[in-house]
């Protein structure tokens, strides 16, 4: 399971911000070829994505490059920018499960031989996208994540966008299920006002809650605040160390299901200790983790 | 080379090189002039990128003015090769 609780886009037209894109601790990072450039400058901005991907080192973040939507520039961009390695393709405004099917063909064409096979995350940002949102997380093996984009898609649906969110509520709980249904994961909207913190952690707490696995940040200032929210809590860990223990006493008792505190512990319980201690292993949070 | 254009890609923002291209006469090879920030410590070696970006492309006569804010070895290539594409040469793709 790759963690991808920030992703953080870069503009591809920026050489100080693409050579420096490794040192923010980002989980991943997104090499921006669509909004954050000029349409003028696409060739360009191509180019020096392209050459970025081959010579800078971006630590353990992982490498993903946002192309423009197929009516564009699409085919362009994934001809140069597969041979140089990204780890994925972020594909925007997708609406239905044949433009998914129709990028993976593109990306195949485009992949050189022996090399690692391009993922891809598929940006929902309009109604039609996330009317079709489970076909399009099937569309594909190479599809490992559900991404929501909430600016194009209240601008589609005609709402003001909000700090609360209610108008993108059923979008993001739609977003959610249709990856968790198709075995994927789902990655929020990012929160735009910068320079609200408190709003941050509230927005990242309501993603979360849901179900979401991580989000989308358009600051390096915003890293810190989203992993703190994703990453488990001390609470979080001994719990999940308590339950992997009392089921193991089960087990080893002859039973499948144990209690905890007055409470059943079955396999949907042990499931999600498991992720939580899974997480806490990744991050170095949990020194001695029972498994 | 006869169907070239004067072009420019880049910008003067910090960490980035502007790069203007004019085709040069047949026989007057790849001229460079390099204003740099670095030019001390690293004219030569920009000079050098520069000049070998060109000649990977088959560019053999050309003037390329190169004003440089502390670009990267790939940032320059990438910039070099930006302007040749809009100057008019079609890049050879395997050395992109």
């Amino acid at each position: 399971m790759d963690l991808r609780r920030t992703m953080l886009f870069m503009p591809g037209n920026n050489p100080g911000m693409l050579q420096n894109g490794g040192v923010f601790g980002a989980d991943a990072i997104i090499l921006d070829l669509e909004d954050a450039v000029a349409p003028k400058e696409k060739d360009a901005a191509r180019l020096l994505v392209a050459q970025s991907l081959k010579t800078v080192d971006y630590g353990t973040s992982e490498k993903i490059v946002r192309i423009n939507p197929l009516d564009t520039f699409a085919r362009k961009d994934i001809e140069d920018i597969v041979p140089c390695k990204p780890d994925a393709l972020l594909v925007p405004k997708v609406e239905s499960p044949e433009d998914i099917q129709e990028v993976a063909r593109l990306v195949a064409a485009a992949e050189k031989s022996g090399q690692a096979p391009v993922k891809l995350i598929a940006l929902l940002e309009t109604p039609c996208g996330i009317a079709e949102a489970y076909r399009i997380a099937k569309a594909d093996k190479r599809v490992v994540a559900l991404a929501f984009g909430a600016e194009d898609y209240t601008a589609s649906l005609g709402a003001k966008r909000t700090k609360e969110g209610t108008e993108i509520f059923s979008a993001r709980t739609i977003v959610v299920n249709s990856a968790a249904a198709a075995g994927i994961q789902s990655i929020d909207t990012p929160f735009t006002d910068v320079n609200d913190r408190e709003g941050l952690i509230a927005d990242t707490q309501l993603a979360k809650q849901l179900g979401f696995k991580g989000k989308l940040s358009i600051n390096p200032r915003q890293i810190d605040e989203i992993h703190n929210v994703f990453n488990p809590t001390e609470q979080d860990i001994n719990w999940a160390g308590r339950v992997i223990k009392a089921i193991r006493k089960a087990e080893a008792e002859g039973s499948g299901v144990a209690s905890l505190d007055g409470k059943m512990v079955d396999a949907p319980i042990v499931a999600r200790a498991e992720r939580i201690l899974f997480l806490a292993r990744l991050l170095g949070l949990a020194e001695e983790v029972v498994l | 080379m006869n169907e070239l254009k004067t072009a420019q890609a880049g910008t003067l923002e910090s960490n980035d090189i502007m790069i203007t291209l004019t085709p040069g006469a047949e026989g007057s090879g790849v001229v460079i002039e390099l204003e740099s920030i670095v030019l001390a410590q690293y004219g030569q070696a920009i000079r050098k990128t520069i000049a070998n970006v060109a000649n990977e492309q088959n560019v053999t006569d050309i003037y390329i003015k190169a004003v440089d804010r502390g670009a990267l070895d790939c940032t320059i290539q990438a910039r070099v090769l930006a302007a040749l594409s809009r100057a008019g040469v079609i890049l050879q793709k395997e050395l992109i």
